[in-house]
């Protein structure tokens, strides 16, 4: 084979790898859009929150230190402990649960049967917010995340690739886990929604909710209930892209890695989305890797809109999204 | 008798009625404490008020008038940095130091119109050191071809005075920014025999498998990069993941910050970058601004920044403007200072091994003069490694020259293509 096929299928694997990385953040949109209809601006920041959260437990940094010194005098910054993972994940996961909750009770509560545009408009406001108050609780620093993954170049990959083609792959160790962490959730989110009594009132909402709500269905429920598996999405989220750069406020702008996601496998399916993030992250590896030496290289930011934009000329509602019929 | 009664009420009245003419001097800060380059905006800023805050303290400010300060968040966005500039160019601004290449762009024929000087210190316009054609604009004491010049030297000086045959990429932000530095790469390219390979990276560099992948491809001998934010991280975790070895990894002074190697921990151990300051807090100056403005809480973070690689920085950028400011004082003969005043005290500012000894910053920078030709200072940097252990920086050179006959030729070619441009007439104010 020659070099350039091998670079090139070196570049798609690569591409495999990163595109689950950006389905794990459209996972979360996917979720709350299929059940509420509410494009989630805030998962990017959520993504964000949640790692900033997760760091702040594992090193026992007080949080809203800042304002506590400020307001008292004082010259406190750290518990002197740090957490285990195996300790701060599950109570990140309740910091989540509870955010959802507070959600739902100050904000979602009062918009009950507003337009859909005035729910998204929400969200943005609430990116905003919890911007600010991870910024004030956990401080805007860079932050080293570790929870354990290995990262760095994998030797498997390394040397069976060599013994095949006489040329060894590089795919990073942490992508690898990424993989496996993704088919994980996309089974328990739909061992969940198929098999438990939440799960099937879940998907009844998502397709009606005037139906759901006569037979009995707590709407807030299911709300709280929805934002928190997403508050659950943006942490594992948080947690692989944070365990690449570092925790820092740029991690909120990996939202923007999902809309051409969610474009391809549209808004309202979780098979989508990863089929999306595949095929994003596939064409932009490939088409960097092949256009690079024509127009200089850099083209990842804007490829993946592009291939959104032509899938919006020929199938709007994306590849596994429902078609939408509106009779005049 | 009346009437003098009546004439001097009046005088006395209107006297009081008069607007109070502000007896201090104005430095507004530009900053950056939220949105994605927060992180490096925040300790630049931090440095930058705490000094301001120290001179207020300790010596009760400049020539006996204070330092007001006043701050503008522009979040590194070019759009709020230009809508800052307008809230407080009718504030009898002294000087301006944005710290975004972007916002710089922006600013020139702006301050340039309304006679106000903008410092940008390692940033910016390179070719702004031409002071006959930017006489507002300042980038002293080094600016990115200079760095992009003293990295090549470093790098001759580790092989033998030749890069004949070598391979380097630079890994660029695809911004003006990262592109400043590359008409200098390739005039030293041609010129010292090495191939140099462009790859740039997207703001704000989240991802960068593509570029990694590349770089193991290509195999160069040395990758030298110019990026900020995230992409720093990003970049030296990737070298790190296809075993790049580090010690031939080179950032610009923006790459070189706590914030780009502690995320990737061990992995960083050994990453060079470039400074043109002292690194560390073990400087008697540090002392005064714990004992002045720390302890009694006036600091502009929680004190935890002290010697980081951009709290000093700032630091350093708020000392010389404070020097400009003493100088403009010492030439204008009085305290209260104006834009022009400052301007002048600019251009003379001189800064001496003494000066700095005196100002508890002993060998901190190296000693520079300004003129009317030269605003860009002197052009030295050192280099600094990371150690992952100490979690440290350490000066692995001394003081290393850039190529100034090179840079100026460059520089007076693209400033006066800009002042062909703008119908200037170059010359000293």
């Amino acid at each position: 084979m020659s070099d350039n096929v091998l670079f090139a299928m070196e570049a798609a694997l690569n591409g495999v790898t990163v595109g689950i990385m950006y389905s794990l953040v459209a996972l979360g949109f996917v979720l709350i859009f299929k059940a509420s209809g509410i494009f989630n601006f805030a998962q990017g920041v959520m993504a964000l929150f949640a790692a900033l959260t997760l760091v702040g437990l594992q090193n026992g940094q007080i949080p809203f230190a800042p304002i506590i010194n400020a307001a008292f005098g004082t010259s406190i910054h750290n518990f002197g402990w740090n957490l285990p993972s195996v300790v701060a994940i599950p109570l990140t996961v309740l910091v989540m649960i509870g955010m959802a909750w507070l959600i739902e009770r100050i904000v979602l509560k009062h918009l009950v049967n507003q337009e859909p545009i005035i729910l998204f408009m929400a969200t943005i406001g609430l990116a905003f917010f919890l911007e600010g108050l991870g910024d004030i609780m956990w401080g805007a620093e860079v932050k080293r995340l570790d929870v354990g993954i290995p990262q760095g170049m994998s030797s498997w990959v390394d040397e069976t690739t060599y013994n095949l083609f006489g040329y060894g792959f590089f795919i990073d160790t942490l992508s690898l886990y990424a993989l496996g962490i993704a088919a994980v959730l996309v089974t328990g989110l739909v061992l969940f929604s198929q098999y438990t009594k939440q799960g099937r009132a879940l998907r009844a909402v998502a397709d009606d909710h005037q139906a759901a709500l006569s037979v009995g269905i707590s709407l807030r429920f299911i709300w709280v209930l929805t934002w928190s598996i997403a508050g659950i999405v943006a942490l594992v989220a948080g947690i692989m892209w944070g365990s690449k750069s570092g925790v820092q406020f740029s991690l909120s702008l990996i939202a923007l890695k999902a809309l051409p996601v969610l474009i391809l496998g549209g808004f309202t399916s979780i098979p989508g989305a990863i089929v999306g993030g595949l095929l994003i992250g596939v064409g932009e590896k490939l088409f960097d890797f092949l256009m690079q030496p024509v127009i200089g290289g850099a083209t990842e930011n804007w490829f993946a809109y592009m291939l959104a934009l032509v899938f919006l000329l020929f199938r709007p509602q994306g590849l596994f999204g429902e078609r939408i019929i509106e009779r005049v | 008798m009346k009437m003098t009664t009546f004439a001097a009420l009046l005088a006395a009245t209107t006297g009081l009625a008069a607007p109070a003419v502000a007896q201090d001097l104005h430095f507004p800060m530009l900053n950056y404490r939220t949105g994605p380059f927060a992180p490096g905006g925040i300790p630049f800023a931090d440095g930058y008020q705490d000094y301001l805050t120290l001179i207020n303290q300790r010596d009760g400010g400049i020539g006996g008038l204070p330092i007001r300060m006043s701050e503008c968040e522009t979040a590194y966005n070019t759009e709020r940095g230009v809508e800052c500039y307008e809230s407080i160019r009718g504030d009898n601004p002294l000087i301006l130091q944005p710290l975004s290449t972007g916002i710089t762009y922006q600013l020139i024929p702006r301050v340039t119109a309304d006679g106000v000087p903008l410092h940008t210190m390692g940033y910016g316009r390179t070719s702004a050191m031409e002071g006959e054609t930017f006489p507002w604009v300042f980038n002293y004491p080094a600016n990115y071809w200079d760095g992009a010049s003293v990295a090549i030297n470093y790098l001759l000086s580790q092989n033998g005075d030749s890069l004949d045959g070598k391979k380097i990429v630079l890994l660029y932000h695809n911004s003006a920014y990262g592109r400043e530095p590359i008409p200098t790469l390739e005039s030293l390219a041609a010129s010292n025999g090495f191939e140099l390979v462009l790859i740039p990276v997207d703001s704000p560099g989240q991802e960068q498998s593509s570029q990694w992948l590349q770089i193991r491809r290509e195999r160069p001998d040395y990758v030298i990069m110019w990026g900020w934010g995230v992409m720093n991280a990003v970049a030296i975790q990737e070298a790190a993941n296809i075993r790049f070895p580090m010690d031939h990894f080179i950032g610009i002074w923006w790459s070189g910050s706590e914030n780009d190697v502690v995320p990737v921990g061990a992995g960083a151990d050994g990453y060079t970058a470039l400074t043109f300051h002292g690194v560390g807090r073990d400087y008697p100056l540090y002392d005064d601004i714990q004992t002045y403005v720390v302890d009694r809480g006036m600091a502009a973070g929680n004190g935890d920044q002290i010697g980081s690689a951009v709290y000093s920085r700032g630091l350093y950028a708020a000392m010389l403007a404070v020097e400009a400011a003493r100088t403009a004082q010492e030439l204008a003969g009085h305290a209260q200072i104006n834009a022009a005043e400052m301007r002048a005290g600019m251009e003379a500012l001189s800064i001496t091994e003494e000066r700095l000894a005196e100002l508890g910053l002993p060998n901190f920078s190296a000693p520079f003069d300004v003129n009317c030709q030269n605003h860009g200072g002197g052009g030295a940097a050192m280099m600094q490694q990371w150690d992952a252990d100490t979690q440290t920086w350490s000066l692995i050179t001394d003081w290393i020259q850039s190529d100034r006959t090179l840079i100026g030729e460059l520089a007076t070619a693209d400033a006066a293509a800009y002042a062909t441009e703008n119908n200037i007439t170059p010359g000293c104010l």
